[in-house]
């Protein structure tokens, strides 16, 4: 199961810490407005983007329709390839594999390629427990990782710090865990990226056991793909002698020629990048050339559970683009620690509830009312994840879970309204209720000049805050509709 | 479809609709028998409770030839998320009945620009304003730039351009009060654009987003007024 961060409390509470934080708010506005108008001048170049979105979604569409398959066909081509294949139903088990194969070559430390699938199963901390040091080689997770920090971005971790706090990491943590940082370390970007080469370059030659992800896995070549920026993860992949890589299940691709559609969305909906620096394939064991020992842990951990959800399957599309998070205006504010998962912003928003079930804690069902269902992400995913659709039916699954329990004061007050709106004759009836109430309220708040509400008491309250609030009409439409017919509109 | 927000809390915008399609030689009906349209009980997880509410809106709606509705969010609801309460219902008659009504709702502008066909509607309003693309009139709805190919005829309108228009507001439903403080966090950047556009009105189409906007800008005391297109459109 994913895990949510230790503590975190629900999304409306840490939304709220977050909101605080201006240096947060002001590094995310400047980062994901960036990164948002770089993916749209990249993606605004190709004629054909529409197609290639509905071809991404088809290809993924029939991979998860005819999963057991696909996976049968990947394990066999992987197996002739020389990989030895596992399957693992939860975190748990797929640690336990990783761990052993660690533990088989006696090494008490992995190079990682940066990896959703094994930050989602915390292999680092389940490493750690064992006496195994899992040391992350992308920059940003490096940074996390040194920093003893949460990542709150799917493809940019750090997104949430700048440039001062990583020399400052740097400076302080980099000691610890090997090469020193320089004395004069400065935070100017080449200066910062050198000092992490130079602090990883140690471990990528020492290292005897390489962890990966991979962004897709090719069935009938038996080939995994990982796309990245950075070349650490190609060191990863090919200079240790042994290789694990964690893969979510509903990375398969039926065949070779599929990664056409999806080397085309992945860069530019990423990183705003025509085609990203590094592309690396491998096809189980090569004698003589990269890993002579490759594992590959084919994961469940929540997906088949995710599978079964009709309305939600569509969320195993995901291709971990981030295009959503960037244009996310509840992510851009409240950041990514506030979703309590490696997952945040409006993917993260179903498919934690996805993988995990609603029902059981506060934080997961929290999730789904983490956003004012604006479509934004559903215009920009490449895969066409109808995001809005599928947090509105979690919603529903949200409070069906409970029914039959006592009702909480929003059941009370919806149901009410819903009475309400069942019958014109019950609404006429409230709308008189309201109309009296404004017109009180409008006569005393007139005489103070004012034709607003600063304050309203109760439930209402969280409107008022920092709102004002509109005066009830003193006569409804509906009573003038009924008094003049229309006629002195 | 005048909804609920705009039949007991902003009747004016509403009048504007019947006056200015009255204007249009449009033949306008109240059915008296209308409520709302069911979306805050979608949309806040409660499709059970929007059964019978949808029921009514059928009941209500069943036999125009156009539903117009000064609203993208509950035209969008109607449009896209009655289907799934029909589903809930097992009502295969539901279900029906709401295929038929569906696809004859219409968000004002909609109406305007693709059935009626026009979109200099003989207004005038000499005054500086911008216009806010509520999230579902655009994304959900897909009204492009109709909203504001008919605020440009208007005589005397001087239109501003809103910066980072398309960004939601941050009203969302219950989200306003259930993530309150991101709601506001949202709309006070909302409101800060509002400011920098130079605009003495703001107007959108969506009550529900005007609501939210408005109340900052009220709040903040910054003078800018809101107003609903159909209120802009009407006017003479």
């Amino acid at each position: 199961m994913t895990s949510t961060f230790v503590g975190m409390p629900a999304f409306p509470e840490a939304a709220r810490t977050a909101l605080g934080d201006s240096q947060l708010r002001a590094n995310l506005a400047h980062a994901t407005s960036t990164i948002r108008a770089k993916r749209a001048r990249v993606v605004g170049e190709v004629d054909d983007w529409e197609q290639l979105r509905l071809a991404g979604a088809a290809v993924k569409d029939d991979v998860l329709l005819h999963l057991d398959e696909h996976l049968v066909r990947l394990e066999e081509a992987l197996t002739a390839n020389g990989a030895v294949v596992h399957w693992a139903r939860d975190a748990e088990e797929a640690c336990a594999v990783v761990a052993e194969v660690a533990r088989s070559h006696g090494v008490d430390e992995v190079v990682k390629v940066k990896s959703m699938a094994t930050a989602e199963i915390e292999l680092n901390e389940h490493l750690e427990a064992l006496g195994i040091a899992a040391w992350e080689t992308d920059l940003a997770e490096l940074i996390v990782q040194l920093g003893e920090d949460l990542p709150s971005h799917i493809l940019v971790p750090a997104i949430h710090r700048n440039r001062a706090e990583i020399r400052q990491i740097f400076t302080d943590r980099m000691a610890a865990a090997g090469r020193p940082a320089p004395d004069d370390l400065t935070d100017e970007p080449a200066r910062l990226a050198e000092a992490a080469r130079l602090h990883l370059r140690e471990k990528f030659l020492r290292a005897k056991v390489g962890v990966s992800g991979a962004n897709f896995a090719v069935a009938d070549s038996g080939t995994l793909v990982v796309v990245e920026s950075e070349g650490n993860g190609r060191m990863c992949l090919t200079l240790p002698e042994v290789l694990v890589s964690v893969v979510g299940i509903e990375k398969v691709l039926p065949t070779w020629s599929d990664l056409e559609v999806f080397l085309q969305l992945l860069p530019r909906s990423s990183t705003g990048e025509r085609m990203n620096p590094y592309t690396s394939t491998w096809a189980g064991v090569q004698p003589g050339d990269g890993p002579q020992e490759v594992h590959v842990v084919l994961l469940d951990n929540g997906r088949t559970r995710a599978l079964a959800d009709e309305v939600g399957r569509q969320a195993l599309r995901c291709i971990r683009c981030s295009a959503c998070l960037n244009v996310c205006p509840v992510y851009e504010r409240t950041g990514g620690h506030s979703y309590g998962s490696v997952y945040p912003g409006p993917i993260g928003a179903i498919l934690n509830p996805l993988l995990r079930g609603v029902g059981t804690d506060e934080q997961t069902d929290s999730l789904p009312y983490a956003s004012s269902l604006c479509g934004a992400c559903y215009e920009v995913c490449p895969v066409r994840i109808d995001i809005p659709s599928v947090l509105v039916d979690l919603r529903a699954q949200v409070v069906d879970a409970p029914r039959g329990g006592i009702p909480k004061p929003e059941a009370v007050a919806l149901q009410a309204a819903a009475a309400a709106f069942s019958s014109a004759a019950r609404m006429s009836l409230a709308e008189k209720v309201s109309g009296f109430a404004g017109r009180l309220l409008g006569w005393q708040l007139g005489r103070r000049g004012r034709t607003s509400l600063r304050r309203i008491p109760g439930p209402g309250a969280g409107w008022t805050d920092a709102r004002d609030a509109p005066l009830p009409a003193a006569e409804s439409f509906r009573s003038w509709w009924k008094r003049t017919g229309g006629r002195d509109a | 479809m005048v909804t609920c927000l705009n039949d007991a809390l902003f009747p004016d915008a509403a009048k504007a609709v019947v006056r200015l399609l009255h204007r249009l030689g449009v033949d306008v009906e109240f059915p008296e028998g209308q409520t709302c349209c069911g979306q805050p009980m979608v949309n806040t997880g409660y499709v059970e409770e929007a059964v019978p509410v949808v029921r009514n809106f059928v009941d209500a709606f069943a036999g125009y030839d156009a539903v117009v509705t000064p609203s993208g969010s509950c035209a969008g609801c109607v449009r896209h998320q009655h289907a799934i309460v029909g589903r809930r219902s097992g009502d295969v008659a539901l279900q029906e009945r709401i295929a038929e009504t569906s696809p004859r709702v219409y968000e004002l502008s909609e109406f305007l620009v693709d059935v009626l066909g026009v979109e200099d509607v003989g207004a005038s309003f000499p005054h500086t304003v911008t216009y806010h693309p509520t999230c579902h009139s655009l994304r959900l709805l897909g009204v492009g730039d109709r909203p504001t190919r008919l605020l440009s005829q208007v005589r005397g309108l001087r239109l501003r351009e809103l910066p980072q228009a398309s960004e939601c507001c941050g009203f969302g439903g219950t989200f306003a009060v259930k993530n309150a403080d991101t709601s506001v966090a949202m709309g006070s950047d909302k409101a800060r654009h509002v400011r920098e556009s130079g605009a003495e009105v703001l107007v959108a189409g969506d009550s529900s987003c005007l609501m939210h906007i408005g109340g900052l800008l009220g709040r903040q005391r910054s003078g800018v007024r809101v107003m609903h297109l159909a209120e802009v459109l009407a006017s003479t």
